[in-house]
């Protein structure tokens, strides 16, 4: 055996470099936790790195998975050596073709990083509910359950399928193992060779379809041929766990580590035997032998290959003196006889009755998207199964008080102790997971200990908090559940102590890091109450440093982690000191050194300047602090929000049981505004007295954190004496104040509207109506202020006409306080279409950013109006929103005929004024809106009396009277791309649904890949020289229907013309499409600047606004090209936005050759667009003639 | 004919026409037509070390911005093998300036470290410079720093420069100075081969419709010679070094004067910027006729013959502005 290079490496980059190293033809589309694989093999391709024949393979990114399946088969059937990466929905997508590729007995792997499946909610987190679903497709599945393993059964894979022919999907647990750092040892190219055989391959070619030596395949089989055909593959099947086994025991040879089909481990006359698969493995482990250690006779078996299901395996890996067995299986499979795992040992174990005693097995389910699993866990169920009568299809680790499956488990059982064990908590982009994952790193180069790292995330785009955990110790670290105590805990934002227990994981005796903006004489009085208590309690050592003030003394302003870590070195004394600083030094040396001089210089500074500045606190004897940690939630929140979303937020989401969930997934709206997380630094501060009442303020605030009101002017409120207000302009109405107002702990500091506030100080210029101010100065004043302007009641809508910016801006915004990025660029179209039609608004929403930051729990920014009515959302899936939202205008629509229809039926026993007004003035503006519901509201009391069965069934339809209106929702990389066939079906289809495509050009979501919307010679992940190819022209396409009212807006350029667009699109009684530019922090740009930009991408006739408004009539001009002719290169706007500057940085002369091409896009589409606006166009169909937008559109 | 040859920096020169730092000299493209036009020698855009910084600094921020923060997206642009933030880029310019022309290849550079100025120094001449002409632009708007700090650490760096540098430096000076001369004469005792007068800035401007500060670089006009021209009369033989004239050159009569005044080279940037570097030829055509015409043998005779020590009334050059004044006021009055 030689010595092989040891790396600190996640599962998903030790999976994809054994992966890349044997495919030719890799296709694939983003989804997590798999992306990285993907884009670590493009990136890999990208710089040349080639295979193990000296090709370099190719990365090809797909509209979707389905899509990416059908390249890798084509791949596969032309000869190619082809892998994948996927997880959950998109292996899903792929099913069709993996039965196909199997069928055909193509050898390929595709690696998944298993992944739950959506159902009553979509979770990103990892279980087997995916590749459970994908057991019948006929392809070899193997779990891999560490990071070595990851990178050790990939090769066993790649090497097993070609020589058994049979496909491969290898997985391991998404996050768990897929994001686990860890120390592994590499396999080289030697290891490689030595498993695969070079004449599997050749035979693969040889099997290639190829008109040399024409083959067909795909036929259609008749009843009289195909099930023979299919049993036809079974000896390629049955061969497959000798082929299996003989490169394990390959890979044994070379490297020493050892794996069977199923491994046992435990007892050599265990009595209890635990099985199951994937990463549960580690901390069941570590169970097992800690009860074996005291005398218990209990083992373990992992299972390795999964499908074919390794029968014989399993028997002789368990005991013959097993008398009972619980089998985890890591998915639900709802009225099953028992889950997929449990049912195979159950069957195996059956059909070997009669060579051995039947164990008495039971199953159960844990870990359903990551929950935790922990060694604690694995002992109650062993526990369990010493019961005469074991506990069957149970769960373990929640608490099921309703289906009461739950076994109970003591959380006091540990295995481990707190040495070796860290914890940093961290608050959005500071640094502080990227300083962990260094700290593993530096760990496995300097020493020879194991380490481990784990990270997780909160659901927020903005102010997150991230918990990064760190295990380090000599021997391996087999432990898959988070650290319980730790001996280290940094908590790197001093204000996280008022939010959270962040002390409560600290050991007995642990050393406590504190970032804290106070001089360390007066650390201790700005602990809250319960840190202080913990830390007598505990006896904490207590150390502190002011890291923002250093990071922004040597330059670098909000990045912690160069000043952080070289304290946790020093106060871990895990390296000694100055080796542990050289080490520091080195990594960022080579992590930033391409970045540029400046860059490491300051970093380096960073780290010179750390333990001058590090202070012990001292602690004294009892506690001082008279302030508590905050309440997760206020004391008047709604009893759902007390119960449920507090605990979520305290982070104590994992102690909820079964009951306080909705078993359908449906969950009341209008909690983000419970949730005060007070990020901003700085918050907008109102000048009354420069306001010029245009509204454009809180028109682009992306958080609805800065509101306007218009009240009458008795509505002033009384208190606080300093309530700001100034008069009205209007002229429509008189008498009235106007008011601006920060939510000061909702605003999240991005400052975009101080960017677009255009009212500045005749006598000082930077003064303007708003200026940013520091918060902790305001925020008391702000608060009580913003109490007051809730208090103002809204002003009744149909005062103002909402076609103007400053009107609609008054309204109250029914989308409010997402977690969506400071400054993000979709939110306030958003937030603008609750204002204009919040009140009878249904959303579909894709998945994607929109569907995070307004629907991943703890709270939903979407809320309701003082009548009780909002916007009502649902998220399905990604691929298929468009059609979605067409079911959801089905059922409406069909709920208005269908009241119609009773109505008419039952007409003569009710008011007939009552009844022909509602029938004849349905109405589409907000005061018909309004009037109706007046009549339904008299109908519905009309009908309250009446039991006959055509009223009841009137009065459950009788909303529908009220017209709604459907707004489907969604990325670019739902509608350019995953979506277009729906999308594209749905606009054919004539119906009154309106799409808002909020345009970022990036599958934002999932961190930057490129979509069909990625403009030409921008950066983004698997384009990272730049995109060649010009982006798609999607309104151009949808417009060429006629039918459909298209719409390209930029709110930041032109908002009255977004706000008309929006209009006119909810009035098209047809089809209408709105493309929105989004800016996004995917773009490389400063944020508070977001409007700029999209400006300048007007200007520059980068993104030229326009409508496509149809009509019926001669010499009907459809077309509007609403911006003006370019006055600015495309380049001057590009060099502005790091998407398209990185290229012109990293491959100089293809940037600029992409970037004339982009001008040249940019000149060609303005030519094209202004013959277009020339064209007469009618439409021919006067069935969807517009009843409101007609006159609309003569008036233009 | 007459010799148009000069000496600038120990450098010999075919013409004292040396085309100044400009976009045209910061690619090879232009490099190569302007020595195809007869550029006598080219002076590179400076390398800024702020500018470096900021580069570096943008490219980090640009992708460390949300890193971290969201499971599913735990950084937004790709990274890539190496990026153009370091001098590299600029290094392979002199480089190649370096080896595909004839002409000297003169380096700029504007350092904002000490250690920023000396290690570019050194990678400029490694990369083939044959001098290196030190951009002295700062604007001293710290009310805290007083005119004898600021000149002492320029004059302590050039004499590190010097100290460590081969080749020929020449500083390149701005003209707000309170006693220029004197300054002048302690850079060239600290080091400075030669003095190029003036710097032009980039000057703010102000836009009337967002009352937004809008720097602009606005090409220079022949009027903007005289004051090079008057501080090369009065440097003349006052420093020992090589002087050059920069900003306003845009005809054989603007270089005339300038060499007349004492520069032994004229640089030129707006002209060839606004009529292509075929200027310089045409310049240089219109000098050598104008000495022929006057008899004049070459270049070298003609510099410095009217420097404020070669000239009968030398305060000529001191109190320009208010002797004429006086002068035109006796006229009018008819003494």
């Amino acid at each position: 055996m030689t010595q092989r290079s040891i790396a600190c490496l996640d599962g998903n980059e030790a999976a994809a470099r054994i992966a890349h190293r044997l495919s030719e033809v890799i296709a694939i589309y983003p989804i997590t936790p798999a992306s990285p694989m993907g884009e670590w093999a493009d990136a890999w391709s990208a710089r040349g790195q080639t295979n193990l024949w000296g090709g370099v393979p190719e990365v090809v990114e797909m509209q979707s998975e389905a899509g990416a399946a059908g390249v890798l088969h084509g791949a596969l059937l032309g000869g190619a050596l082809a892998t994948s990466f996927t997880a959950s929905q998109g292996l899903l997508l792929m099913l069709p073709n993996l039965f196909k590729i199997a069928g055909e007995l193509h050898p390929f792997v595709l690696h998944v990083a298993a992944r739950a499946i959506a159902t009553h909610a979509l979770s990103i987190f990892g279980d087997h509910s995916d590749v459970m679903a994908a057991r019948g497709t006929g392809m070899a599945m193997l779990c891999a359950a560490s990071v070595q393993e990851a990178h050790d059964f990939a090769l066993v894979a790649h090497a097993a399928t070609l020589r058994s022919r049979v496909p491969f999907l290898h997985f391991f647990d998404g996050f768990r193992t897929s994001h686990e750092l860890a120390r592994i040892e590499l396999l080289d190219d030697a290891d490689l060779c030595a498993l695969v055989d070079d004449a599997t391959i050749l035979a693969h070619r040889a099997r290639r379809l190829t008109p040399d030596a024409p083959t067909l395949r795909g036929t259609a089989q008749n009843p009289d041929v195909f099930f023979q055909a299919r049993e036809a593959c079974n000896p390629f099947h049955d061969a497959v766990p000798g082929h299996v086994g003989d490169c394990f025991a390959a890979l044994a040879a070379r490297t020493g580590r050892r794996y069977g089909l199923v491994d046992y481990h435990g007892a050599p006359d265990a009595e209890r035997v635990l099985v199951l698969m994937g990463s549960g493995a580690g901390s069941a482990r570590e169970c097992v032998d800690a009860l074996v250690a005291r005398g218990e006779r209990v083992g373990l078996a992992v299972v390795r290959l999964f499908r074919p299901f390794p029968s014989a395996a399993l028997l002789a890996a368990i005991p013959a003196t097993t008398r009972a067995i619980t089998v985890l299986d890591r998915c639900k499979e709802p009225g099953s006889a028992g889950e997929p795992l449990h049912q195979d040992v159950v069957t195996a174990f059956a059909e070997a009755a009669a060579a051995r005693p039947m164990p008495r097995i039971v199953g159960g389910r844990y870990g359903l998207a990551s929950k935790e699993f922990t060694p604690a866990m694995a002992k109650a169920v062993l526990d369990a199964l010493a019961a005469p009568a074991p506990r069957n299809r149970f769960t373990i680790g929640i608490r099921d008080d309703v289906g009461h499956t739950s076994l109970p488990y003591d959380p006091a059982f540990r295995t481990e102790t707190a040495a070796g064990c860290a914890l940093f908590y961290g608050l959005g982009s500071d640094g502080s997971v990227g300083a962990a994952k260094s700290s593993a790193s530096i760990l496995v180069a300097e020493t020879p200990l194991h380490a481990q790292g784990y990270f997780v995330y909160d659901s927020k785009k903005s102010g997150a908090v991230t918990l990064s955990q760190l295990r380090f110790r000599s021997e391996p670290i087999r432990a898959t559940h988070q650290i319980e105590f730790a001996e280290f805990v940094g908590v790197h934002h001093f204000d996280l102590l008022a939010r959270q227990g962040v002390l409560e994981r600290a050991a007995p005796g642990a050393r406590v890091l504190l970032n804290a903006p106070h001089p360390p004489g007066e650390v201790w009085d700005a602990l809250p109450r319960e840190a202080q208590d913990a830390v007598l309690e505990k006896r904490l050592e207590v150390w502190t440093i002011d890291a923002d003030r250093v990071a922004r003394e040597v330059g670098m302003r909000g990045r912690i982690n160069t000043v952080m870590q070289p304290c946790f070195f020093a106060l871990s004394q895990v390296l000694p000191r100055e080796r542990a600083l050289a080490a520091i030094r080195a990594s960022i040396e080579k992590t930033y050194a391409k970045r540029g001089p400046a860059v490491v210089a300051r970093n380096l500074a960073a780290v010179d300047r750390a333990l001058g500045e590090l202070h012990r606190v001292v602690v004294p004897e009892i506690a001082t602090a008279t302030e508590r940690r905050r309440a997760p939630v206020p004391a008047d929140a709604p009893d759902f929000v007390q119960r449920v979303t507090a605990a979520l937020l305290a982070g104590q989401g994992d102690l909820l049981p079964v009951s306080a969930l909705p078993p359908d997934g449906c969950f009341p709206t209008a909690t983000a505004r419970y949730e005060k997380r007070a990020l901003a630094h700085e918050i907008p501060i109102w000048d009354p007295a420069l306001c010029i009442d245009c509204g454009k303020c809180a028109m682009v605030c992306p958080h609805a954190a800065i509101r306007m009101k218009v009240f009458p002017e008795a509505s002033r409120p009384a208190a606080p004496a300093d309530f700001l207000a100034k008069p009205f302009r209007s002229r429509e109405i008189d008498a009235h104040l106007l008011t601006i107002q920060v939510a000061p702990d909702d605003c999240t500091g991005c400052g975009v509207c101080v960017d677009v506030c255009p009212a500045k100080s005749k006598s000082e210029v930077k003064h303007k109506a708003i200026d940013m101010a520091p918060a902790p100065e305001h925020r008391d004043r702000e608060r009580a202020r913003f109490d007051a302007f809730l208090a103002i009641p809204a002003l009744d809508p149909a005062l103002l006409d909402p076609g103007t910016v400053k009107n609609v801006q008054t309204r109250e915004p029914l989308f409010e306080f997402s977690g969506a990025c400071a400054g993000c660029g979709e939110t306030p179209y958003l937030k603008l279409l609750s204002q204009l039609f919040g009140d009878h608004l249904v959303i579909a929403n894709a998945t994607g950013c929109s569907s995070i930051y307004g629907g991943n729990l703890p709270t939903t920014p979407w809320t309701t109006d003082a009548h009780g009515r909002g916007p009502a959302w649902a998220n399905s899936l990604f691929e298929d929103d468009a059609e979605f939202g067409l079911g959801l205008l089905l059922a409406q629509d069909r709920q208005r005929e269908e009241a119609r229809r009773l109505l008419t039926a039952i007409a003569p026993q009710l008011p007939n004024a009552l009844v022909q007004t509602i029938l004849d003035e349905e109405g589409r503006d907000d005061a018909a809106l309004a009037r109706q519901r007046e009549r339904v509201a008299a109908l519905a009391r009309a009908l309250a009396g009446r039991s006959d069965p055509e009223s009841q069934r009137l009065l459950s339809v009788a909303g529908a009277l009220v017209r709604k209106t459907v707004w489907i929702v969604g990325g670019d990389g739902w509608a350019y791309d995953i979506g277009f066939p729906g999308l594209d079906h749905v606009l054919a289809s004539g119906r009154d649904v309106n799409v808002l495509v909020l345009d970022t050009q990036v599958y934002s979501n999932t961190g930057g890949q490129a979509s069909k919307a990625t403009p030409r010679g921008a950066v983004a992940k698997f384009a990272a020289g730049g995109k060649a190819a010009p982006r798609k022209d999607l309104g151009l396409a949808a417009s060429a229907y006629g039918h459909v009212y298209v719409a390209q807006v930029a709110i930041g350029a032109d908002d009255a013309h977004t706000l008309k667009a929006l209009r006119e699109a909810d009035a098209w009684p047809g089809p209408s499409l709105v493309i929105a530019y989004s800016t996004c922090i995917a773009h490389g740009i400063d944020m508070t600047r977001s409007m700029t930009h999209q400006r300048d991408a007007v200007r520059s006739g980068f993104w030229p606004l326009w409508r496509h408004h149809p009509g019926v009539g001669p010499h009907r001009h459809p077309f509007h090209l609403d911006s003006r002719k370019p006055d600015l290169p495309v380049r001057a706007f590009a060099e502005q936005e790091a998407r398209f500057a990185m290229a012109l940085r990293a491959d100089p002369e293809r940037a600029d050759a992409l970037l004339a091409l982009a001008q040249a896009d940019a000149d060609e589409r303005w030519r094209h667009y202004e013959q277009l606006a020339g064209v007469e166009r009618n439409l021919v169909e006067a069935s969807v003639l517009p009843d409101a937008a007609a006159p609309a559109e003569e008036a233009e | 004919m007459a010799e148009l040859g000069t000496r600038y920096l120990g450098l010999t020169l075919r013409t004292p026409l040396v085309a100044s730092s400009s976009p045209l000299t910061g690619t090879l493209d232009g490099l190569r037509r302007l020595e195809d036009a007869g550029a006598a020698a080219v002076v590179l855009p400076s390398l800024f070390e702020e500018e470096l910084a900021s580069e570096s600094l943008a490219v980090h921020h640009a992708l460390e911005a949300g890193t971290g923060v969201f499971a599913e997206a735990l950084d937004y642009l790709p990274d890539r093998e190496s990026y153009a933030v370091g001098p590299d880029a600029h290094l392979e310019l002199v480089h190649v300036a370096k080896r595909s022309l004839a002409i000297p290849v003169i380096a700029s550079l504007n350092g904002t470290t000490r250690g920023g100025w000396i290690e570019h120094a050194h990678l400029l001449e490694t990369a083939g410079a044959d001098a290196i002409e030190l951009n002295l632009y700062q604007v001293a708007a710290d009310p805290a720093h007083d005119a004898a700090a600021i000149e002492s650490r320029e004059i302590e760096l050039v004499e590190a420069l010097r100290a460590q540098a081969r080749v020929p430096l020449a500083v390149k000076l701005s003209p707000f100075y309170t006693a220029l001369a004197h300054f002048a004469q302690r850079l060239v005792a600290a080091g400075a081969g030669g003095l190029v007068l003036f710097n032009r800035f980039y000057q703010p401007d102000l836009d009337l419709e967002t009352l937004e500060v809008a720097p602009q670089l606005t090409l220079s006009r022949s009027e903007e010679s005289r004051l090079a021209l008057r501080w090369i009369a009065i440097l003349r033989r006052r420093v020992a070094a090589s002087l050059a004239a920069t900003s306003g050159v845009h005809s054989a009569d603007d270089a005339l004067k300038l060499l007349l005044a004492g520069a032994d080279a004229t640089m030129l940037a707006s002209a060839l910027l606004q009529r292509g570097p075929a200027r310089i030829g045409e310049i240089e055509r219109d000098l050598a006729r104008w000495l022929e015409a006057r008899e004049y043998e070459s270049v070298e005779q003609l510099k410095g013959s009217v420097s404020q020590a070669a000239v009968p009334d030398p305060e000529s050059f001191e109190r320009a502005n208010y002797l004429r004044t006086l002068r035109s006021w006796s006229r009018d009055r008819g003494h």
